[in-house]
This record gives structure tokens, C-alpha cells and sequence, in this order.
């Protein structure tokens, strides 16, 4: 989708017309076939789609975070502030990662290292930051320690200076999930990755540690690109929603428009498929069938198989539509769908 | 960790006499009668009696055992017929050679080991990888002694870099003994030519022995490291922007080393008692040539002399690996 600027702030991050694949024993996986959103200045924006829809290959691609080989970027601009992510190099990458993009991930359990101390982790990462600054700005080891006590106390965590002297594994999800998103915002980040930070958790501190990222993007003017399948998570964080499809972006608009008017049948499938206190459970329906093989994607709208709108000419790629100012959508039956449910 | 250590130092208590026990039965059952034995093929029935009387053979088993262990205690651990010396005095000259020997080797072992498995394991099925896995393929597979001739024949004897073998020079004094250990002694003593000359000694015997250790640290190390960079919290440290230096050499190694720090243990333990043929090859005064010649002349106390030291020695060695796991990791420590 490669329209024109949504608004006209230049965007902090604009993915443009990316394609990964990955080498794999059984042929060449098209992971991510022409991914294009842009991300404004504080802005939040959530990236939904089913397990292995590229959600998350898209976010840890910004971060330059997959191994190649296997993965093999094919074409395509990941723009950061201008700077092509893509191309910057390793070195170069090190230095925007902590400083000015930051990740948090999906299980707190596993993305601590369980043989140092919370402290040492977060005072190493922040002494990381230091080195893409100018000598005389650098933050020694007790000043990185005092950020550090700063930062938890920031993610609400009780106890701060105790905290650090404890292990990973003498905390519980929540509080890690905390620690790591202190270690994230510890470099004032213009952007911060969520890679479904709270699918691992209990819905209680889920929604705590949805608060919490709210709280701190206003804070910081944060964007926040938050990746998830859960919709719930979007209507309460975020501002924009962009939907993905076997690899594909087939939605994009703001979240009051996606919720009143999804124009995709994918979309309205998912929006179908959310549990919701004021209706019977018996509507509640799936999507039938299951993403394709990317090894060898389907011709066309890859979402045709398991489509009850599609016809002929959906072997045919889909047209890019602008329905709305903040609205685009990839489908050809867009139109239709969008009147049925106005 | 002092709880977890003492706890450690308790169960070693209990495996010593578990060992203690092993070595008194089997010197129950072999030879047949030692009081016969003693008495010598020509003795009546009444001098074997008083012989059994004498050697406290007629008391019931759990009270030998007793005299046993107060024997052991008070240095008395026998006598050994081919050195005509007390066993504890011979341990007290061989063992440290072997312990010096061993400690030395392991040590270059460690130092080359870990750092290759590293390598190994960052550069997976590159050509790097490939020749340290021919250099771990051929140190498991290469007999020692072989090893040991071949590096006396280049090193010693055609580039005459090192001497062919023996501890020190024939003419040399040899330290005070203060450890026993010849040469931290030296040094402890200020004697820097006889510590040169030791170490110039030790080199060949102790590269000949590490290659088995060697190979093995290097593939648990590789396969430990492949399996922590994989993990999620690295995937964090690199997301966080930490050099990726540091996050192999501390972030990584130090979870791998835990499994490394079993097998070098292990090895350790291996080797204390598996010298013998490189203390053949190179004249080494240690204690696996000393059992080995004790065992062919059957001299019977030498044997359990050594099998007891080697045997406590085995114990304190996984004592020491213990504790260092309860160092590098928190949730050993804690799970006392």
C-alpha cells in the first residue's frame, strides 16, 4: 500500500513495500510479501493477524533482530527517522537499538537472563546505551545504577533498590514483564516494540501492564507498535490498527473505524470471533479453515480459501482501496463488505 | 550459600565412608586368609590362630572396621612390600606429582577449551567450526601414549625445545617440601630456576594428557552455547543493544559453563587416576605408575592407599564443582 502519508507529521517509522522470506529444508517460505504502514510521532498503532501471520517477523525485521541465514530480506525500506534499517549496518543498528527503538516480548519468563541479577542486567543495558554518546555525556556505573533504581520505580515496581539485587526467578510474571519494559524505556526510546507483552500473563496484570505502557507513552511520547492477536489489547492502547494476512497487510484504519466498519472479510471474521459480554455465545463464530502454506501462498488475495465472498476474480491480486481518510483496505469485495455492515 | 555448602560438605562426609567401606571389604575378601598369609605356607593351625589374634582378625567385623578407619586416621595405612616404605610416605612423595601434573593440564584444557567451544558454537558450520571439531574428533580418538612418544620424539628430541621426561633435573635440589606441590614450593621458596625448570618439564606430559579433557570440554561447550544463544534472553540482550562481544563472552557463557563446569570435573577426576600412561611415556614420579607396580607385584596396601586417595580426591574435586554451580547460578544455591 504505498498511498499517500495518512497525515502530514513525516512519519517516525515508515515500512515500506517489505518482503522477507526464509530458506527453509522444504523451499523458500515468503514469510512477508509487500508489508507498507507508517507509524506518526506518538502514535500507537496495534499489528493483528493470526499465529504465523508476520506480526512478529515484521517487528523483530525494524529491529534487524533475524538471524540471516535463514531469513532473507527480498525487497523493500524499513524507515527509521530516515534511516533505512535495512541497510544501516550492525554497528549502526546497535546503537538505535536501546537509544531510540526498544522491544519488549512475549514471555517475561524467558527474556531475563537467569543467572544475573535484575540490577546487573538493567545497569549493563544502560551503560550499552552510552556508548552511542559523546564521551563527556556518558553515564558512569553509579549513575547507571541510580537510573536504573529510577526506571523500576518508573514501572511501579515496589522496592526499586531491593529489586535489583534480587534474580529473575524471585520475581513473578508481572514484575518481570516490568523490569524488561524498564530496561526498554531505560534509553528514551522514540519508539517502542510490544511483541504481545501480555499474552503471558494473568489477565489481571494484563491489564495492569496494558496501563502501564499507556501511562508511560504519554510520559515519554512514545509510539508504540503493539503486536498481538488479542483485539481487546488494541481497543485499549491503541490509536491505529493495521491487520495482517498470511504475510500481508490487508487492513489498515483507525480503531473506532476498524470496530464500526471493517471492511475486510478477514477483519470481520476476527471481529466476529471476540467473545463480547452482550451477546449470546452462540454467535460467536470462527474463521473456518487455516493460513495457508507460504511455501507456496496462494495466487491472488491469499485469504480466498477460506473467504465466503470470494469469487473469480479474487485469483487476481486485490486492489489497494482508500475508503475512508483513515481507512485502506486490500480486497476486492471491500465495498460489499463494508455495506453489509453499515 | 554457606547452608549450601555445608550441606554439600555433609553428604561428602558420608560418601567418604560409603568409600572407606568398599576399600575395607575388599580387603576382607582377597587374599583369602591374611592371617594364614602372614604366618607364611609352613604354619600350623595354632600360629595361624596367633597371628589372627595379633592382627585383630578373630574380632567382629564392625570392630575391625573401626581400627580400620583409626588406623587410616593415624597415618598408619600400611606398609608396601616392592618400596619397603610406609604407603602413606610414598602416597606423600607420588600424589602431589600427579595432583601438579593433572591440576596443569586441566588447565590447559580450560584455557583452550573454552574459548574453542565458543568459537565453535558463533561460527556454526563454518570452516572454523570445522577444524576445531577435527581437533576434538582427533583428541578423543588418539591414544595418549602414542601422543606422548610423538611429541618427545619432535619436541624433545629433534627441535630439543623441552627434555624427554622426569620431574626435574637429576641434579637438581628439589625444594623444601612445604605443600608437597614441587612447584609452588619452589616458588614459595624464591627458587624461580628450579620453578622454570619444572614447568619446562611438566609442558609435554601435561599437553599429552589434556587432549581427551581437551575434546570434551570443547563439544559440551559448543553444544552448551548453541543452545544459549538461541535463547529468548539473548534475543532480549541484543534487542537492548548490548555489543554482541558481551553478550557471548558473560551473557551466554556463563549459563553454558554450567554443564562445561560437569564435564571438567568429571575429567578431572578421570585423569587423576587415569595418568599411568603418560607418567610411563615421560618417567613422571606420580601415582599411577606407583599403583600400577604395586599392582603387579600384588602389594596389597600400596593399592588401597591409592585407591583411597584418588578416591577422596574424585569426591573433592565434585565437591568443588558443586559449589562453583551454587556460584554461578542463584537457583542452585537457593534450592537447598
Amino acid at each position: 500500500m504505498n498511498g499517500p502519508p495518512m497525515n502530514s507529521v513525516d512519519p517516525l517509522l515508515s515500512v515500506r513495500d517489505f518482503r522477507l522470506e526464509f530458506d527453509t529444508f522444504d523451499g523458500v517460505y515468503q514469510a512477508i510479501d509487500g508489508v507498507s504502514f507508517d507509524v506518526a510521532p506518538g502514535e500507537s498503532i496495534g499489528i493483528v493477524g493470526e499465529t504465523g501471520c508476520g506480526k512478529s517477523v515484521t517487528a523483530r525485521s525494524i529491529m534487524g533482530l533475524l538471524p540471516s541465514p535463514p531469513a532473507r530480506v527480498r525487497g523493500g525500506q524499513i524507515l527509521f527517522d530516515g534511516e533505512d534499517m535495512l541497510t544501516v549496518g550492525e554497528e549502526r543498528l546497535r546503537q538505535i537499538r536501546g537509544n531510540d527503538i526498544a522491544m519488549i516480548f512475549q514471555d517475561p519468563m524467558t527474556y531475563l537472563n537467569p543467572v544475573f541479577t535484575i540490577g546487573t542486567q538493567l545497569v549493563d543495558v544502560i551503560l550499552a546505551q552510552q556508548r552511542a554518546k559523546p564521551r563527556a555525556e556518558r553515564m558512569t556505573r553509579r549513575d547507571a545504577r541510580d537510573h536504573a533504581v529510577e526506571m523500576l520505580r518508573k514501572v511501579n515496581l515496589p522496592n526499586p533498590e531491593r529489586q535489583l539485587e534480587n534474580y529473575p526467578y524471585q520475581l513473578s510474571g508481572g514484575m518481570r514483564q516490568r523490569v524488561l519494559i524498564a530496561m526498554a524505556l531505560s534509553g528514551r526510546p522514540k519508539l517502542l516494540i510490544a511483541d504481545e507483552p501480555t499474552t503471558a500473563l494473568d489477565v489481571t496484570i494484563q491489564a495492569q501492564i496494558l496501563d502501564l505502557i499507556d501511562e508511560l507513552r504519554a510520559d515519554f511520547g512514545l509510539s508504540v507498535v503493539m503486536i498481538t492477536h488479542d483485539l481487546g489489547v488494541v481497543a485499549s492502547v491503541c490509536d491505529r490498527v493495521v491487520v495482517m494476512y498470511a504475510g500481508q497487510i490487508v487492513e489498515d484504519a483507525s480503531v473506532a473505524r476498524l470496530f464500526d466498519h471493517p471492511a475486510h472479510p478477514y477483519t470481520r471474521g476476527l471481529l466476529a470471533s471476540v467473545p463480547h459480554p452482550g451477546r449470546p455465545a452462540t454467535s460467536l463464530s470462527g474463521i473456518p479453515g487455516s493460513l495457508p502454506n507460504l511455501l507456496d501462498p496462494p495466487s491472488g488475495c491469499r485469504f480466498h480459501g477460506r473467504c465466503a465472498l470470494a469469487g473469480d476474480d479474487c485469483l487476481q491480486p486485490p486492489p489497494n482501496t482508500v475508503l475512508a481518510e483513515r481507512h485502506k483496505v486490500a480486497c476486492w469485495r471491500a465495498m460489499e463488505g463494508a455495506g453489509a455492515v453499515d | 550459600m554457606l547452608r549450601f555448602t555445608l550441606k554439600r560438605a555433609v553428604l561428602m562426609v558420608f560418601m567418604l565412608l560409603g568409600l572407606l567401606a568398599i576399600t575395607f571389604t575388599i580387603s576382607h575378601i582377597a587374599p583369602s586368609d591374611p592371617a594364614a598369609l602372614a604366618a607364611g605356607p609352613d604354619a600350623n593351625v595354632e600360629m595361624i590362630e596367633r597371628y589372627r589374634v595379633e592382627y585383630g582378625l578373630d574380632r567382629p567385623v564392625y570392630e575391625q572396621f573401626v581400627v580400620y578407619l583409626g588406623r587410616l586416621l593415624t597415618g598408619n595405612w600400611g606398609k608396601s612390600i616392592h618400596t619397603t616404605r610406609m604407603v602413606w610416605d610414598d602416597l606423600l612423595a607420588y600424589f602431589p606429582n600427579t595432583v601438579e601434573l593433572v591440576l596443569f593440564s586441566i588447565l590447559i584444557a580450560i584455557a583452550i577449551g573454552v574459548p574453542l567451544g565458543v568459537i565453535a558454537a558463533v561460527y556454526q558450520n563454518r570452516p572454523v567450526d570445522h577444524m576445531i571439531r577435527i581437533l576434538t574428533v582427533t583428541g578423543v580418538a588418539m591414544p595418549m601414549f602414542w601422543l606422548g612418544l610423538m611429541a618427545q620424539l619432535y619436541f624433545a628430541l629433534y627441535l630439543e625445545w623441552f627434555p624427554l621426561g622426569g620431574r626435574i633435573e637429576m641434579m637438581t635440589d628439589p625444594p623444601r617440601d612445604i605443600t608437597h606441590l614441587l612447584m609452588v614450593d619452589a616458588l614459595l621458596q624464591g627458587q624461580f630456576s628450579t620453578f622454570v625448570e619444572a614447568l619446562h618439564h611438566i609442558v609435554l606430559p601435561a599437553v599429552a594428557l589434556c587432549f581427551p579433557a581437551l575434546a570434551s570440554i570443547i563439544r559440551v561447550n559448543r553444544a552448551e552455547m548453541l543452545e544459549t544463544l538461541n535463547q529468548d534472553y539473548i534475543v532480549n540482550a541484543r534487542a537492548q543493544g548490548l555489543s554482541t562481544f558481551r553478550i557471548v563472552a558473560v551473557y551466554a557463557l556463563k549459563n553454558a559453563m554450567l554443564p562445561t563446569m560437569a564435564i571438567i570435573g568429571l575429567r578431572f577426576g578421570w585423569m587423576l587416576g587415569g595418568t599411568v600412561l603418560v607418567e610411563t611415556v615421560f618417567d613422571w614420579p606420580g601415582i599411577g605408575l606407583y599403583a600400577v607396580q604395586a599392582a603387579i607385584s600384588s602389594d596389597f596396601e600400596p593399592i588401597m592407599g591409592a585407591t583411597i586417595v584418588l578416591g577422596f580426591f574424585f569426591m573433592m574435586t565434585n565437591f568443588l564443582i558443586d559449589i562453583i554451580y551454587g556460584v554461578l547460578d542463584p537457583r542452585v544455591r537457593d534450592q537447598v
